[in-house]
């Protein structure tokens, strides 16, 4: 009857630490659904107050880059250096702007 | 060398975390699976020890602090189990290799807590051994074990400061107490160095595990920094070093000691330690026993489910 672990739904936990700052991706859990997933987080993530905001999201639903293609999916951003403050030689007196 | 493995390599070489869907080495993979399951494992086995004082121990603070840390482990063991998951073993195979003898847990879990200033000096001791350990492993080569130990040496530190105030009470208390101190500290103090492993020459995984950086320093190395780092702690604790033979060598930087008692690291390693039994019988049971919880757990949800798509109909 018990499900093994791996049946139950992995989820990603992202902690806000403080009001004003990004979630940030702490682990990960097994849980039934997101409700329990929040619960178990917030026993695991955050027994000495470490964080305000809890976010849990099914690992499945995230849909991610491929670290080896890195090369290829960046490459329309690496030819355009004029993106960069540091692109623009300005005189010296001003060059704090 | 392949192109797979010289990129893999170049990672290392170049201080690279990998990632879970990096090519990787199979015995890289087969090494790490094999040392964060049995570091998981140990964090788990070693709530038994301290969970039998819970209800004994000797004040209400005192006994809020242990049931924390024995929280702890429980989380400690979880973000090891999942940083092992990611390498494509399952959390049920791993207990299942646990409850079989397959998967090992540190021996350190195999001795009994006889005196409640033994859990003082597992506090102190055997999370302080374990804390020098874990601070080497946060540079481990491998991203999601690296982070799992960067925030348990977070939480670690209280571990070891519990154990050790519990432990100045007692050294600062009756001569009964004091005595009992002595003795958990006599007791501890061999196993807690044996917590590194055998020496480096008789280690065998040590040397693949440092080149690709899984292990970050030798066990003789580690062991040497927590025998260094306990003179102190013993000195202000007021009691005796079980050490007979310790000594400071000028021209090392380090202090000397004792050879260890190898041949009882190898037989409590195979299975003839005080508790090796016990620890094991205890999971399964408690394992079994907690059945009816994960089904209640599993019926709860299929209701809540059942109600809310006849909600939605």
């Amino acid at each position: 009857m018990t499900k093994p672990t791996e049946k139950l739904e992995l989820f990603e936990v992202f902690v806000r630490s403080k009001r004003g700052l990004d979630h940030k991706h702490v682990g990960s859990l097994h849980a039934e659904d997101h409700e329990q997933a929040l619960e178990y987080a917030r026993d695991c993530y955050t027994r000495r107050s470490e964080g305000v905001s809890l976010w849990v999201v099914k690992s499945s639903d995230i849909c991610a880059s491929q670290e080896d293609d890195a090369d290829c999916f960046y490459d329309p951003n690496d030819d355009k250096p004029y993106r960069h403050a540091t692109y623009y030689v300005l005189p010296d007196p001003v060059n704090n702007m | 060398m392949t192109p797979e493995e010289q990129n893999f390599m170049r990672k290392i070489e170049a201080e690279e975390k990998i990632e879970p869907k990096d090519w990787m080495p199979a015995d890289y993979r087969k090494n790490l699976i094999r040392q964060i399951s049995q570091h998981a494992h140990s964090e788990v086995i070693g709530m038994q020890p301290e969970g039998n004082w819970i209800t004994r121990a000797p004040s209400l603070r005192r006994k809020a602090v242990l049931l924390s840390k024995v929280q702890d482990e429980a989380g400690h063991g979880l973000y090891l189990y999942s940083a092992a998951e990611t390498l494509g073993i399952s959390r049920s195979e791993m207990i299942e290799q646990l409850q079989t003898g397959k998967a090992k847990y540190s021996s350190i879990f195999n001795y009994p807590t006889l005196t409640w200033a033994d859990v003082a000096a597992i506090g102190w001791l055997v999370d302080g051994a374990a804390i020098v350990n874990q601070v080497s492993l946060q540079r481990t080569s491998y991203g999601p074990y690296s982070r799992g130990m960067i925030r348990i040496c977070k939480e670690e530190s209280f571990h070891q400061r519990q154990g050790y105030e519990a432990m100045l009470a007692l050294a600062h208390g009756s001569p009964e107490q004091k005595e009992m101190a002595q003795d958990a500290l006599n007791r501890f103090y061999w196993p807690a160095l044996m917590m590194f492993g055998p020496h480096d020459s008789a280690s065998a995984h040590s040397q693949k595990s440092m080149e690709w950086k899984i292990k970050r320093e030798t066990n003789d190395d580690l062991r040497q920094k927590f025998v260094d780092q306990t003179v102190k702690q013993i000195e202000v604790l007021g009691l005796e070093h079980p050490d007979k033979n310790l000594k400071w060598n000028e021209e090392r930087g380090h202090y000397d000691s004792s050879d260890l008692n190898w041949d009882e690291f190898w037989s409590v390693i195979n299975g003839n330690g005080h508790c090796n039994r016990e620890r094991i019988e205890h999971h399964v049971a408690a394992h079994e026993e907690g059945e009816w919880v994960r089904d209640a757990i599993a019926a709860y949800n299929e209701k809540k489910r059942a109600k809310k798509a006849q909600n939605a109909a």
